[in-house]
């Protein structure tokens, strides 16, 4: 039993660290720091850096461009890019589409796409969800016919973040009507600018433009665009779902923000003194911390047995923790946020429209917090909601 | 990273599973309860030649020399058969004070009658006004010519009605509340001026209310004036045990909870059927699965030697396994619904024993308290 970091893995730690002071563009950082998303042009920027520094995907097979290294320097890795905050590698390239190809896709799709994925030449997608496929993900209606040397795509996909910077997608849809409902299902790349495909985005609660609609019609898709066989899409979905192991705990991301919080907290008067004075206030981010640091033992945890089992054995119930408390740990923090700007957190957008807060109608750190706290919402809703996730467990590792 | 058990760890973790599958059913354990010492001298001389008993000590001091992983190990079986004999006091307590505070002579003394099972030590450390604050101490200790008198009054002294020997804290100056001032005196428990009354505890365990009139230390352990860090380090060590015995307590309860759902019908079809009490037996398994995590955490923060720095992490230790077995116990108790009420049932057993050790040494909110009284574990800048 060995419970610490090595010495290797910390100097490991420093020379990511060393890295980001180098590299990191102090402007995305900000940026960050005051809790909005990266821009586009950010995320291609530093992609690129870490592209040229070798550490585009980490978790892909060296071969592929991957690291090479192990589970504990994939997570401190992903960690500190989180509490500087830096931009992670693009999920949808990297942790999603990039994957799947790896393991399903063919010589010359692995050629064609990959080095534009490392380098987010192209920027994917994901088109998953569709309005009557949610949780229920393998009840999807898109449906993909063949018809000659093309595969013809007709549907709708929705919840599709960041659509519209979107170079390509990756598809779910029905090739076999007649089968059960995960039989019929292949998995097709597809680029956006096909004619047939229309954009139309939708603004949640926040206000934000993150999510679209994607629609279908008469999407004309070379044959070579399939991933996998035919009728055997679900076996990369499932790939690709459970391919995520440790990403959803977000343990750097949750610092970063407690971190954040903390200046707030101080900052921020509340009866006559800064409210981090507040012993309730006080209480209540450090139910945060207590669970947090619970988070990130048992992300060690699973990381452990990762390298143990190499990936193969069977899952290991710390695994499902992950999802669901390192969703509520985020989801809670960013409640405390909105808390501590108090009044000043009901600002709506961005009044004066550039972000520069000219005319100071709240103070800088309270910029942004409200939005992210509404946002955030739908930590515990994606990626298979909170609850399906305890369905999972009840039926994986309870025997229910 | 690595959280397996070495060859002789797994060993130690295999043959102590054997003995208390053997000797410590339901059953076996209401017995040892209703005996006159209220646990098994037998079970204790099997615990000796297991070398539980003398596990934490040095080899050069006749113990085994195991480390806060081993300890972990032990507590975790323990918890699993809610045990009733007086490990903790004597071999985690009791020993961390002669490990951490005791001249050589007389720790190798007291550990070679320790590991042979014929010496019990218990912690005298509670008193009326002190709730979990170890510093508030009342009980006083006088110079006597060259040894010291005891004289005060202290509760819940863990499996103090069978003890040979207690470890007493008690002021030598200051005032009550003074962090300094503090000596650590180990008071033979039969002698003058020392009178016990025991009883039982919810949890089944033993314990009882030792008055001190002028009794007669034997020892001073460490700096009689400056004893709190002594026991700090001690309760601090102690609080990873109390860790790795809560998880074993509530695998045990969250396992029984499960077979429990599969097998009772209502509603013509078993009740781990229905999705909302499967979201509850889901949720204490990331209770659980979260306290597991910081189980290991505990072990490996009570080897830190920066004071501080290690207390604030078992602030956090227990705060967070103290909120999950709470919610563990009482869902335990929920989804069985009326059965687990019951006296025969183990279940009950259990969470009494989670609810007792939640508390020990500082429940959840003094500890949540004290960690954000002292800003938390994440660092603002």
């Amino acid at each position: 039993m060995e419970l610490r970091f090595t010495d290797e893995e910390r100097a490991f730690r420093q020379e990511v660290r060393d890295f980001l002071a180098a590299e990191c563009p102090e402007a995305t950082r900000q940026h960050m720091i005051a809790g909005k998303s990266p821009t586009k042009q950010m995320v291609v920027e530093w992609q690129r850096k870490l592209n040229a520094r070798g550490w585009a995907a980490p978790e892909w097979p060296k071969q592929y461009g991957g690291t090479g290294w192990t589970p504990a320097q994939k997570y401190i890795f992903r960690e500190e890019l989180q509490m500087w905050p830096a931009p992670v590698p693009l999920g949808f390239n990297i942790n999603m589409c990039g994957p799947v190809i790896i393991e399903f896709g063919t010589e010359a799709q692995k050629q064609r796409f990959l080095p534009r994925m490392l380098n987010l030449d192209d920027w994917w997608c994901q088109g998953f969800s569709e309005p009557g496929a949610g949780s229920d993900l393998a009840g999807l209606k898109c449906r993909a016919v063949r018809d000659g040397d093309h595969w013809v795509i007709n549907g709708q996909k929705t919840w599709t973040t960041l659509a519209q910077h979107a170079d390509w997608i990756f598809v779910l849809a029905r090739t076999d009507p007649a089968a059960k409902k995960q039989e019929g299902i292949s998995f097709f790349l597809v680029d956006m600018k096909t004619p047939g495909i229309t954009v139309r985005p939708i603004v949640t609660i926040e206000g934000g433009h993150e999510v679209n609609e994607v629609w279908f019609d008469d999407v004309k898709v070379p044959l070579d665009h399939l991933v996998g066989q035919e009728n055997k899409g679900w076996d990369c979905a499932k790939f690709l779902l459970g391919n995520e192991r440790f990403g959803q705990a977000r343990v750097g991301a949750s610092r970063e923000r407690i971190r954040r919080l903390k200046i707030i907290a101080r900052e921020t008067m509340d009866g006559g003194r800064p409210l981090i004075e507040d012993p309730e206030f006080r209480r209540q981010m450090t139910e945060m911390e207590v669970e947090l640091k619970a988070l990130e033992m048992t992300v060690m945890r699973v990381i452990a047995n990762e390298t143990k089992r190499a990936g193969t054995g069977k899952p290991d119930p710390a695994t499902s923790v992950l999802k669901i408390k390192g969703t509520e740990i985020q989801q809670g923090v960013s409640e405390l946020l909105m808390k501590a700007a108090g009044p000043y957190a009901w600002v709506d957008g961005d009044p004066d429209a550039d972000g520069s807060n000219e005319w100071e109608v709240a103070p800088d750190w309270a910029f942004g917090l409200a939005g992210v706290y509404f946002n955030w919402r739908k930590q515990s809703i994606y990626g298979g909601s909170n609850e399906i996730q305890r369905n999972i467990m009840a039926k994986a590792f309870l025997g229910l | 990273m690595d959280f397996d058990l070495n060859e002789s760890q797994g060993m130690l973790q295999d043959s102590l599973r054997r003995l208390l599958g053997d000797k410590y059913g339901f059953e076996n354990r209401k017995a040892y309860m209703a005996s006159e010492t209220g646990w098994s001298r037998d079970l204790w001389a099997q615990y000796a030649e297991l070398g539980l008993l003398g596990l934490p000590f040095d080899e050069e001091d006749g113990g085994f020399g195991g480390g806060g992983e081993e300890v972990m190990i032990v507590a975790e079986q323990m918890g699993r058969h809610i045990t009733l004999e007086p490990w903790f006091s004597t071999v985690v307590l009791g020993g961390g004070f002669l490990r951490h505070g005791a001249e050589p002579g007389l720790r190798a003394a007291m550990v070679e009658d320790i590991a042979a099972g014929g010496l019990l030590l218990a912690f005298a450390q509670q008193e009326r006004q002190s709730r979990y604050d170890l510093h508030d101490v009342a009980t006083t200790a006088k110079k006597d010519g060259t040894g010291w008198v005891i004289t005060g009054r202290k509760g819940m002294v863990l499996h103090g009605d069978t003890a040979d020997r207690f470890i007493v804290t008690a002021r030598v100056a200051g005032g009550q509340r003074d962090a300094g001032g503090i000596g650590v005196f180990v008071v033979p428990a039969r002698s003058d001026g020392v009178n016990i009354r025991g009883f039982r505890m919810v949890d089944g365990s033993r314990a009882a209310e030792v008055e001190f009139s002028a009794a007669h230390a034997e020892a001073v352990l460490g700096d009689p004036e400056g004893g709190l860090p002594l026991v700090n380090a001690v309760v601090d060590e102690a609080i990873a045990a109390l860790a790795a015995e809560a998880i074993g307590a509530m695998d045990v309860i969250h396992a029984m909870t499960l077979d429990y759902m599969k097998t009772r019908q209502q509603f013509g079809r078993a009740i781990g059927s229905f999705q909302a009490l499967q979201h509850k037996a889901a949720d204490m398994l990331v209770a659980i699965e979260q306290s597991r995590s910081m189980a290991y955490f505990a072990t490996m923060a009570a080897r830190e030697t920066d004071a501080p720095e290690r207390r604030r992490n078992m602030h956090a230790v227990k705060a967070q396994i103290g909120r999950s077995q709470r919610f563990v116990g009482q869902n335990a108790i929920q989804l069985h619904g009326g059965i687990a009420m019951t006296m025969e049932y183990a279940a009950g057993h259990y969470f009494k024993r989670l609810t007792v050790n939640e508390a020990m040494f500082g429940d959840t909110d003094f500890h949540l308290r004290a960690l954000s009284d002292i800003g938390g574990l994440v660092q603002a800048a």
